[in-house]
């Protein structure tokens, strides 16, 4: 296999691995940004999953080849929908954000399994009738030498979480909207002096990271495994988490580390025919995601990058 | 969150309310896909209660899942959040059906201690890690326990296929010296997997209790859960007691591995995910408001609510993880109980009103 080639192996099937994680880690970016802790990605983006599945499959008549973008709004919706029983439960009823976050995970599968069994009569859904599959970028496929290894028959997703990031660098430093988001997550009772609504912020917060999460999960069903079923998110939720973790709670830093997950993750499905790599038991090429992070939470980064008030309940002055 | 309000009518309150409003949740949701909710219920109650043999899987699995409640209640006090509790069941699970299988020929009471120790030990070694590097290096024990689940799930499926059996996707069963059943329990209950490990978890429930409130360890576990600076301002170390508290919740999740593998199936085969008494061990817990006798009725309760929901696809038409969504849902209010402590609140100062009035 001549080097290109090699190359654009890699580094396409990186992105389509990491195409859910982006778009998941920017959601957690801006729930954690507000001070709400969302582990309940996880489970929307299961939700996200399902319902771009059912989408997928329903619809397809009507959208044609755009059916997979669709869906993963459709996706991203419901996302936003589960994400509200989250910012109740954190910011109205006082809840622990971890315990909320895990009644969704524990909701999250359930739920759609019950649907799933409710709307098909089985636990997944079978193939969807169109996937993401591969793309090309458009006109940067032509570059000479760049344009076959980064842009030629590729992950459309990735590319759209990436501007996705970009975009969301831009809301959180250089909007108003983004500096009061931050200022309740660093310090809400200040920003609540300065006349800013915490508790709209942080819905604002939440309820973006359902819609990144569930567009996430879409992703997920739609470009990787292409069908519903229990096992579809497996984790991906949590390792988008740790994405943001390790890109320290910045969009373009969280898509960094999920591009460098996506490429952890894609060793394990095509490791097979990359030379020197092929010879390493496949069970350690399935585990390297989850140890890379943990090494990577332990070593690369310094203690206090969170915001100052996550997680943390905050109970409005009267 | 678990009991900082002393009012103890109001504590007792919060899970019963919780559990209706649970119910109440499920049935909306079944109607809504036109199923029936009082038959589901009656079902599963029916199919469980009425019936020895399930009866007795169901407080098998209560056994199981008051192991994992109380080791995710542990490290809940000290202040941590220990979702690694499934991936700690699989590692105890198949080191002590691997070690009982590598000594079959040792005296039975000398063999099932030792498994059981054995799988204790790696339960407690490998949820020690996430408090380890959580006490040196301040990793967040969320992400590291998650972490450390998938890893678990994906050595031990490696384990099963390449070392322990021939490729296989399960292992021998374990030797009768090995076994935790019970001769008299098993005929009690029509042939149920009902074994040993109850009266281990009884006993357990009785010693956690002891320890949490009796011991000076104990107390400082508590006081760092409650408030770290002044522990530490009091002398007592954090790393040593986030670590002991990672250890012990292990030990007791490891253990109740082990007694899935001893007890429940004899054996380990490959799994598709982590096993699920790992989470609902969190949601056991959580009900159980960190008490170790309201955490083994909450076991109780969700193992019925676990194999009654067995019936729901043939006797009443519904898909079994209604029973999934039921505890996931229980969950959401207890979690939620500032919801329950006001209206509460409203309903007592209403009656003062009432009363003053008269």
């Amino acid at each position: 296999m001549d080097i290109i080639r090699l190359l654009q192996l890699i580094v396409s099937s990186s992105l389509i691995f990491a195409a859910p994680l982006i778009l998941t880690a920017l959601g957690g970016t801006f729930s954690e940004r507000s001070g709400v802790v969302n582990i309940g990605l996880e489970g929307i983006m299961v939700m996200g999953a399902f319902m771009s599945a059912i989408f997928n499959i329903q619809f397809v008549g009507t959208f044609g080849n755009m059916t997979p973008w669709v869906g993963m709004l459709a996706g991203g919706l419901i996302g936003l929908l589960f994400s509200i029983i989250h910012a109740v439960a954190t910011i109205n009823l006082r809840a622990d954000h971890i315990v909320s976050g895990t009644v969704i995970n524990l909701a999250a599968p359930a739920l759609a399994v019950f649907l799933t069994r409710a709307l098909f009569g089985a636990a997944q859904t079978g193939p969807l009738p169109r996937s993401f599959g591969r793309s090309n970028i458009f006109l940067l496929h032509r570059i000479p030498v760049i344009g076959p290894i980064f842009f030629r028959n590729t992950s459309g997703p990735a590319f759209f979480g990436i501007l996705m990031a970009i975009l969301s660098w831009f809301i959180l430093y250089k909007t108003r909207f983004g500096l009061r988001l931050r200022s309740v997550g660093e310090h809400p009772h200040a920003a609540e002096t300065l006349g800013i609504k915490v508790y709209t912020m942080k819905y604002a917060g939440v309820l973006i990271s359902g819609f990144l999460g569930g567009m996430g999960g879409a992703i997920q069903s739609q470009a990787i495994h292409n069908e519903f079923g229990i096992l579809t998110v497996a984790g991906q939720g949590f390792i988008a988490i740790a994405a943001m973790i390790f890109g320290k709670w910045n969009p373009l830093g969280a898509m960094g580390a999920a591009i460098f997950f996506g490429f952890a993750q894609s060793l394990a499905r095509v490791g097979n025919s990359i030379p020197i790599i092929q010879n390493i038991p496949s069970v350690w090429l399935q585990v390297l995601p989850y140890l890379l992070t943990i090494l990577v939470l332990v070593g690369f980064i310094g203690r206090a990058e969170a915001p100052a008030a996550i997680g943390k309940t905050y109970i409005k002055s009267k | 969150m678990l009991t900082k309000n002393n009012d103890k009518l109001t504590n007792l309150m919060v899970p019963i309310l919780s559990i209706i409003l649970g119910f109440i949740f499920g049935a909306i949701l079944m109607l809504a896909f036109g199923y029936n909710p009082l038959l589901a219920y009656q079902v599963m109650f029916d199919g469980v209660l009425r019936n020895p043999f399930f009866f007795g899987e169901a407080l098998r699995q209560a056994t199981v899942l008051t192991f994992t409640g109380l080791g995710f209640a542990i490290a809940f006090k000290a202040g941590f959040f220990n979702i690694g509790v499934a991936g700690q069941v699989l590692v105890g699970w198949i080191s002590a059906v691997w070690f009982a299988l590598a000594f079959p020929d040792l005296p039975r009471i000398v063999l099932v201690t030792l498994s059981l120790g054995v799988g204790m030990l790696v339960g407690a070694v490998w949820s020690a890690i996430a408090g380890y590097l959580r006490a040196y290096f301040g990793t967040n024990e969320v992400i590291v326990t998650i972490m450390l689940n998938y890893t678990a799930l994906f050595v031990t499926n490696y384990l099963i296929r390449a070392v322990i059996s021939d490729g296989g996707n399960t292992t021998d069963r374990v030797g009768p010296n090995a076994s935790l059943s019970v001769g008299w329990l098993t005929s009690l209950t029509n042939g149920s997997r009902l074994n040993a490990g109850l009266f281990i978890a009884l006993v357990v429930v009785a010693l956690y209790y002891v320890f949490m409130t009796q011991t000076t360890a104990g107390f400082e576990l508590r006081a760092v859960g409650l408030n770290s600076f002044a522990s530490t301002y009091a002398g007592m170390s954090a790393p040593k007691n986030i670590i002991l508290s990672m250890f012990i919740s292990g030990a007791l999740a490891g253990l109740g591995g082990a007694i899935h593998g001893l007890g429940t199936f004899g054996n380990i085969f490959t799994q598709s995910g982590l096993p699920y008494v790992g989470f609902n061990g969190i949601a056991v817990a959580l009900l159980g408001l960190g008490n170790p006798i309201g955490i083994f009725f909450s076991a109780v309760l969700f193992g019925i609510l676990d194999v009654g929901s067995g019936f729901l696809p043939n006797r009443a038409g519904v898909p079994d993880e209604m029973a999934e969504i039921v505890i996931a849902a229980i969950i959401f209010f207890v979690g939620a109980n500032y919801l329950i402590r006001f209206l509460l609140d409203k309903m007592k100062t209403k009656k003062t009103v009432t009363e003053g009035g008269e």
